[in-house]
């Protein structure tokens, strides 16, 4: 078990013709992501790393069956790609794209209220299940299969967070990168909730950032709702007040959003926060240790 | 992006939102011949910087003749302007705003910005004007009216009605405040702004109602389609720096510490900067390559860094993903041989072709210093560039 995706997800790659999704199928397929077939409007019909081209987002989930697809596709154009997959019926869409205007998502969000269709990033690396199924950039070899499951804002930090318990012999069950945007598709939250009901998932890595208050509703719903021990982190603690650190969403405005508020608000819900981010892996195999999982966490 | 007060002024007037007449002067001439021009009996005096709290420093005067206003003029116009939000070293003022004054009868706030927890634009109201929406927000919430904005619908008359009567403006006014509300909103969303605010909106004695301050802050991933907007950019405004960083794609925000940092992607780059600090140094940048830095980008990088002269020592640190690493320590090796590096480097590598990328840095006869993890890395740079400081 794992969440959101698995070995017999059937994925569809929009943009797969550009020169982004186009190394990145290749590198998903050499994993063993299942790769059913890609859009790109008026390519449709040729055929590209082998596996098929359509027109439209419909087109491929008919012919295919595709639940899944992520998404390659230019700033400018990435909210329409991201409606497009939403209004073919697809289970989840993955928005790998940076750089999206936010009155762009915030329509986009208000388009998928009522539809069924799970939005993951933008501006993210992606999902991936350890061994089945890599749905992103992310380095598919540092990712061993295992019992944490990883949700983070950021992509080298989550790299950094995976590897970190790769190399202590502590496997994943699966990363999601939910973005570092502002307004975004799937949020802490959710993932947690997705996390607490897998049988696999024995406890959770949750790493954020400075801005918004994300990771402190996610705290809240920590204490509340999760049955499985969090250890986290938080960037930014050097970050000065009112600069965009990179990331849009990674901003101190009003005094909201520091590094230092997340961090004890997670720590009063019983998160173990890392004081420093080479001791992510550290934290989460003390807090193992503590709960007594260690043992069964402990997977090479 | 930012813009100065004069110019959001004038797209505020291009929706029919009321400003006080006014002008940008860059001499103390055309200070005078403008004011002179708008024949008010008040004229009001603006330093024009993308920063606020510009009255309390010195910045905003009031002059009751032309000789007043040469004055101020001269006072004014290339004085150092330090707000809180200047930082110590201020801020040339280099623009003015020469405007008409006015009988200002009653002061409010007004401001649409994005709630992050909904994903929806928030058209915030307070009876509060002058004073920062934050400090109101700290010690008087419930001053503050909000209207959320339906995305597809955009924002209604009657909540437009609604804010106006909940901050009590007099029945008379009530549908100009309204207006004014629906056309603030239309230029937020046409132009892409993330914040416009206006503070502060007044009434006057003669039963006006008039924007008088405007700052508007726009989304820079939409810049592509706002050519206007982008035309009104100052770049004496922003970090020289930060200028030179963006051609290259480059994510750069300069601090005020000893080590530099050059890091693949956001959030590893600002952990860098945090176990800099936890190890007992001193970051001098947040600086993203992004995921796909070539050898001129990395070159570009250390120039950048290079170019603060307070950087005693530089941390590479690259997870690479998307990268090679072999790729990034071509990039390294060429841009150290190329600036002739004197400062200790530090070089953590990891992920896609690691192996290869550090046989060439340790092959390269050049002074790297290799390290074997992030935090290995943060404290190898950290004690190198103590040694450095106690030697001299």
């Amino acid at each position: 078990m794992s969440i959101y995706v698995d070995k017999d997800t059937k994925v569809i790659v929009q943009g797969i013709t550009g020169s982004a999704g186009m190394d990145h199928s290749e590198q998903m397929l050499k994993y063993g992501t299942n790769i059913v077939g890609g859009v790109t409007p008026a390519k449709g019909g040729t055929t590209i790393l082998g596996v098929p081209v359509f027109n439209t987002v419909e087109e491929a989930v008919k012919a295919t069956g595709a639940t899944v697809s992520i998404i390659y596709v230019p700033a400018p154009f990435a909210a329409d790609a991201i409606m497009e997959a939403t209004d073919a019926g697809l289970e989840m869409t993955i928005c790998i794209t940076e750089h999206i205007p936010i009155t762009d998502m915030i329509k986009v969000k208000d388009y998928m209220k009522d539809k069924n269709t799970r939005l993951i990033g933008p501006n993210c690396p992606g999902v991936i299940t350890a061994d089945e199924c890599k749905i992103g950039i992310m380095p598919g070899y540092i990712h061993k299969k295992g019992h944490i499951g990883v949700v983070s804002r950021s992509g080298t930090l989550t790299y950094e967070a995976v590897h970190q318990l790769s190399q202590a012999g502590y496997g994943q069950t699966t990363a999601v990168g939910i973005g570092g945007d502002p307004v975004n598709g799937t949020s802490f939250i959710d993932v947690l909730k997705e996390f607490n009901e897998d049988p696999e998932t024995l406890a959770v890595m949750m790493i954020g950032e400075i801005g918004g208050t994300a990771e402190e509703q996610a705290a809240r719903w920590v204490k509340e709702n999760m049955t499985k021990p969090v250890a986290g982190f938080i960037g930014g603690a050097t970050a000065p007040p009112g600069k965009r650190m990179g990331h849009a969403g990674a901003i101190i405005s009003g005094g909201e959003g520091t590094a230092k508020e997340k961090k004890r608000v997670m720590a009063e819900c019983g998160i173990k926060v890392a004081e420093s981010p080479a001791k992510m892996g550290e934290t989460m195999i003390n807090l193992l240790k503590e709960k007594d999982l260690a043992e069964k966490c402990k997977t090479h | 992006m930012n813009i100065h007060e004069y110019q959001g002024k004038n797209i505020l007037r291009q929706y029919g939102v009321n400003v006080p007449n006014g002008h940008v002067a860059y001499s103390i001439d055309e200070a005078v011949e403008y004011a002179k021009r708008i024949g008010s009996e008040v004229t009001v005096v603006k330093a024009q910087i993308h920063a606020g709290g510009r009255g309390k420093a010195g910045g905003v005067k009031v002059a009751h003749n032309l000789d007043e206003v040469r004055a101020y003029a001269k006072e004014i116009l290339g004085k150092v302007l330090v707000t809180p939000q200047t930082g110590p070293e201020g801020k040339e003022v280099k623009r003015l705003l020469i405007e008409e004054g006015c009988n200002i009868d009653k002061e409010y706030y007004l401001g649409l910005v994005l709630d992050r927890n909904l994903s929806k634009i928030v058209l915030m109201g307070s009876e509060e004007g002058g004073m920062e929406i934050e400090e109101v927000a700290a010690e008087t919430p419930e001053k503050i009216f909000k209207e959320v904005i339906d995305p597809a619908i955009g924002l209604t008359g009657f909540q437009a009605r609604r804010l106006a009567f909940n901050l009590n403006f007099p029945n008379k006014v009530i549908n100009k405040v309204a207006n004014l509300m629906l056309n603030l909103y239309q230029a937020f969303i046409d132009k892409d702004c993330m914040v416009a605010e206006i503070n502060p909106l007044v009434t006057t004695k003669e039963g006006n109602v008039l924007a008088l301050d405007a700052k508007m802050n726009f989304d820079g991933n939409a810049l592509y389609r706002q050519k206007d907007v982008l035309e009104l950019r100052d770049l004496d405004e922003e970090d020289r720096n930060e200028i030179e960083a963006s051609k290259y794609d480059l994510s750069y925000i300069q601090l005020d510490g000893d080590i530099g940092c050059m890091v693949n992607g956001a959030g590893l780059a600002m952990a860098t900067m945090d176990i800099i600090k936890y190890e007992g140094g001193n970051p001098a940048n947040f600086l993203d390559v992004g995921g796909d830095a070539t050898p001129e980008k990395v070159a570009e990088a250390f120039k950048i860094i290079l170019s603060d002269p307070k950087v005693k020592g530089i941390l590479v640190n690259v997870f690479g993903g998307i990268m090679k690493c072999d790729y990034i320590a071509q990039g390294i090796i060429a841009a150290t041989k190329q600036f002739d590096l004197k400062i200790p480097l530090v070089v953590r590598l990891e992920g896609t072709n690691v192996d290869i990328g550090k046989k060439l840095l340790n092959e390269s006869g050049l002074n790297i210093t290799a390290a074997d993890s992030m935090g290995d890395g943060a404290k190898k740079i950290v004690n190198m560039v103590k040694e450095t400081v106690k030697q001299k």
